[in-house]
């Protein structure tokens, strides 16, 4: 163990990361349905949550304005999207390639080390997130709810972000699994943060402590973020979600490489 | 000091689990262009030892160096020019065969096109082209096993580590497997294996370490360590069973040596035919008698008292 | 009976290894509705029944609760018939181990659905009790949701039980998720009703045994069933469990007798 202490510390620049995306795009080529596919997702979202329930609820009012059902929850889930995206490849995936398919076992024979893994892995993760998002912008734009241009361009850089900071903590909490069952953990954290975080209603429904609560939780940070964004409502608010998530992003990264390289250099 | 043609030098190398002792304070030296086993048993420490020089396991303690550089230090330097055949298959079932040595010869950094060339000029090395765009879980073991060496060589390493690299495969299997290592040897690249088959050592090794319970009992040629720990010619009898005869001292004088197994006994002498005689005047009566050359196995059983294959 | 003692062991065996996460599957059991309940029945509920009085003058969180537990059902069936069934053909190789024995395949086909019944027998009843305690179903009548449930989640359970014997790798439970599992949820009649979407969608989702397993479920905890419904809404499940279960047993004696 004394090794590794003389070790510089890992947040040193992994400039062999993009490999492991090369990587996961050769894989993906023979997959290339899952990937297309995913730009479904947000077409049945906006339409199952933003106009069927939307049916049942005309308008909303949000931050002092009042805005329709789909307005008011489209950029919920697009922001929602992201953090599923980014979780998903940085859980499911990264824990299948971990545990079974031992991907990481011959790459770490490499020059290619494990922060290089790791943060590859992340990146692919954003990636993916990436384009789910623009697919979604697009859908919204098309669907006209989105208040301006700059809205669209601002809220695909701001759901970059928030799948950054999901992969690496996604990345962080796989490396804790053991069995496939451990997922039940993660979706137990993520069902309530979806339903909670003023994503289907505004957080005006809460009693003040528990607004206060959820307003430290990151998928509200993320929300908040972009729908500020699209509907134009821009305010100081919206730099603190950014330095939130991007905290989060680096302190998961950090976890997720020392994790990493306990797990696989014994 | 080790001198300046050792690729790799370990001394008091040591790998600690826990409580548990891997590998205790072992010392060699391999140099350029030799062929170098590690022959034991399982649970020998011998895997443990590949993958500290192999840079995925950290050293306990003793010094270990591979090219004159610290793994610890310079893992990735180190990596760059190594070649790896672990013991289990680490190759990537979502990619197909050649799809597996272009990906990894972008891990070590080569272009997409020289990539390319040297996939296709590896799985013909190892008689893989036919199957290039298979998906690699449609392979068998033995061609799991020639894909993975192809991989490895994939950066053209000057050292390449093979962790028991003919396990599990058939005959034919091994004999190809065989004939590429001597192909390589010849090239003038050095190859360091394990393995606990006593045939393979003896054909693919320069030089040996005899490893047992996490340390070395012995080293040498398998010529020197045949020499050195056994006699020229083996002696075996069987007896019938229930009927092996109380020795006590009867057989001492007819060989160097007597090693009494569970199903044989064995006779360590220089003329085999000439113990055979004596035996047969001594008055007793064998079910079967065979004489053969000594082994690596007998090395093994001299040094441990146990057989490589437990 | 003989006939059943191979059945048994393999829900036995599944039991065995569902000891050690079923404190953690109980607990998402019990917290996944009180979640939803809580955020879109009551949170969501007081948007819609301040704008538009409820569904059809039922308040949303008694239309919204008994459409949940058929979705709930639906989605447990259908990743326990996914990832741990492919997990024990595949990777862990457990069934290669169980034909040694003189279980056989029909037994294994069995004792996955009969256990895939159990996990959703258990969800649902969770489901139910915390749908009892927020006030929705206190009648005699609103049990049944729960093999209502069940039997929607078996409509899906044993065509998926097929389709995962036919797969190398998890790549394709991605896509059933994506295109059937998840528009299903979004779109069968659990959050709006049926009526709300564009015809011709509307005739897809009537086709789905999801549509039904929502209708029944929600008839017998809101008690405005009649008989013809009931018999069609039980009907449509009742033929993908079977059909499903009769291709995945041939599928299953292909992939594993070899």
């Amino acid at each position: 163990m004394s090794v590794l202490t003389h070790r510089r510390t890992s947040l040193r620049v992994p400039t062999r990361s993009m490999h492991m995306v090369e990587r996961n795009v050769m894989a993906y080529r023979h997959n290339w349905i899952v990937i297309v596919s995913g730009f479904f997702e947000p077409v049945l979202y906006l339409l199952g949550i933003g106009f069927g329930l939307g049916s049942l609820v005309p308008a909303v009012s949000t931050g002092g304005h009042t805005v329709s059902y789909a307005v008011f929850v489209a950029p919920a889930l697009m922001a929602t999207s992201a953090m599923n995206g980014a979780v998903y490849e940085s859980t499911s995936n990264f824990f299948y390639k971990l545990r079974y398919a031992k991907t990481f076992e011959a790459v770490i024979q490499t020059p290619v080390g494990v922060e290089d893994a790791a943060m590859g892995e992340v990146i692919w993760a954003v990636i993916r997130g990436c384009l789910y998002s623009i697919g979604f912008v697009v859908i919204m734009q098309a669907l006209g709810l989105i208040a301006s241009p700059w809205g669209s361009v601002l809220s695909v850089l701001a759901a970059l972000l928030i799948g950054f900071a999901f992969a690496a903590l996604g990345t962080a909490i796989t490396t804790f699994m053991r069995q496939w069952q451990d997922h039940e953990i993660v979706t137990l954290a993520l069902q309530p943060m979806f339903l909670f975080s003023a994503t289907f209603f505004p957080i005006s429904v809460y009693p003040p402590v528990l607004q206060a609560f959820v307003e430290v939780t990151p998928l509200y940070r993320s929300i908040h973020l972009i729908r500020g964004l699209t509907t134009g409502q821009i305010d100081a608010g919206l730099l603190v979600d950014v330095l939130y998530l991007v905290l989060l992003g680096l302190v998961g990264l950090a976890v997720a490489s020392l994790r990493l390289r306990r797990r696989l250099l014994k | 000091m080790g001198d300046s043609n050792s690729l790799i030098l370990a001394r008091q190398l040591t790998k600690r689990f826990g409580d548990l002792t891997a590998v205790d304070g072992i010392d060699f030296e391999v140099a350029k262009g030799e062929a170098f086993g590690f022959l034991g048993p399982n649970g020998a420490g011998k895997t443990s030892t590949m993958r500290m020089i192999g840079g995925v396991s950290p050293v306990t303690s003793g010094l270990l160096t591979i090219f004159g550089l610290d793994p610890a230090q310079h893992g990735p330097t180190i990596r760059a020019r190594l070649g790896v055949v672990p013991q289990a298959d680490t190759l990537d079932l979502e990619l197909t065969v050649r799809e597996n040595l272009i990906i990894y010869s972008r891990y070590f950094d080569l272009s997409w096109r020289e990539g390319a060339r040297r996939a296709d000029e590896l799985l013909e090395f190892v008689q893989l082209q036919e199957r290039a765009k298979d998906k690699v879980d449609e392979l068998s073991g033995g061609m799991k096993r020639r894909l993975t060496i192809a991989r490895a060589l994939i950066n053209s390493p000057e050292l390449l580590l093979l962790d028991e690299p003919t396990t599990g495969l058939d005959p034919q299997a091994r004999h190809l497997v065989w004939d590429r290592l001597y192909r390589l040897k010849q090239r003038g690249v050095t190859l360091v294996l394990t393995t606990h088959y006593m045939d393979e050592a003896e054909q693919l090794c320069d030089r040996l370490v005899v490893m047992d319970k996490a340390r070395i009992a012995a080293e040498g040629s398998p010529r020197e360590l045949i020499d050195k720990f056994s006699t020229r010619e083996v002696l075996e009898l069987r007896f019938p069973i229930d009927e092996q005869p109380p020795l006590d001292g009867k057989l001492n004088d007819i060989a160097e040596r007597i090693e009494v197994l569970p199903d044989r006994v064995l006779l360590y002498t220089g003329d085999g035919d000439e113990a055979i005689a004596a035996v047969h005047r001594r008055g007793l009566r064998p079910e079967t008698a065979l004489v053969r050359r000594s082994t690596l196995e007998d090395v093994f059983l001299r040094l441990t008292g146990r057989s490589l294959v437990d | 009976m003989a006939l059943m003692a191979g059945t048994i062991h393999v829900v036995e065996y599944n039991a065995l290894v569902f000891r050690r996460i079923w404190r953690g599957s109980i607990a998402v059991s019990f917290f996944t509705p009180l979640f939803f309940l809580a955020a879109m029945g009551i949170g969501l509920g007081s948007l819609v029944n301040r704008s538009s009085g409820g569904v059809n003058g039922v308040p949303y969180l008694d239309f919204l609760a008994p459409g949940l537990i058929a979705a709930a059902c639906m989605q447990t069936g259908a990743v326990e018939a996914t990832y741990p069934i492919l997990a024990k053909i595949m990777w862990d190789k457990t069934y290669e181990a169980v034909l040694a024995t003189p279980v056989t395949i029909a037994d294994l086909l069995r004792g996955e659905v009969v256990w895939n019944t159990i996990r959703m027998c258990i969800v649902a009843t969770m489901f139910w009790v915390v749908m009892f305690l927020f006030g929705v179903g206190h009648s005699l009548e609103a049990l049944l949701a729960i093999p209502a449930s069940i039997l929607t989640g078996l409509a899906f359970a044993t065509p998926i039980m097929a389709f995962t014997a036919t797969r190398r790798n998890d790549s394709g439970f991605a896509a059933i998720n994506r295109f059937i599992i998840i528009p299903l949820y979004l779109l069968g009649g659990t959050f709006f009703p049926i009526a709300k979407l564009p015809l011709a969608l509307q005739a897809v989702a009537w086709a789905t045994p999801l549509a039904h397993g929502v209708a029944l479920t929600r008839g017998v905890v809101l008690g405005n069933l009649t008989s013809t419904e009931a018999v069609m809404h039980v009907l449509v499940p009742l033929a993908y469990f079977v059909a499903g279960l009769l291709i995945a047993r041939a599928l299953l004696l292909k992939r594993l007798a070899k």
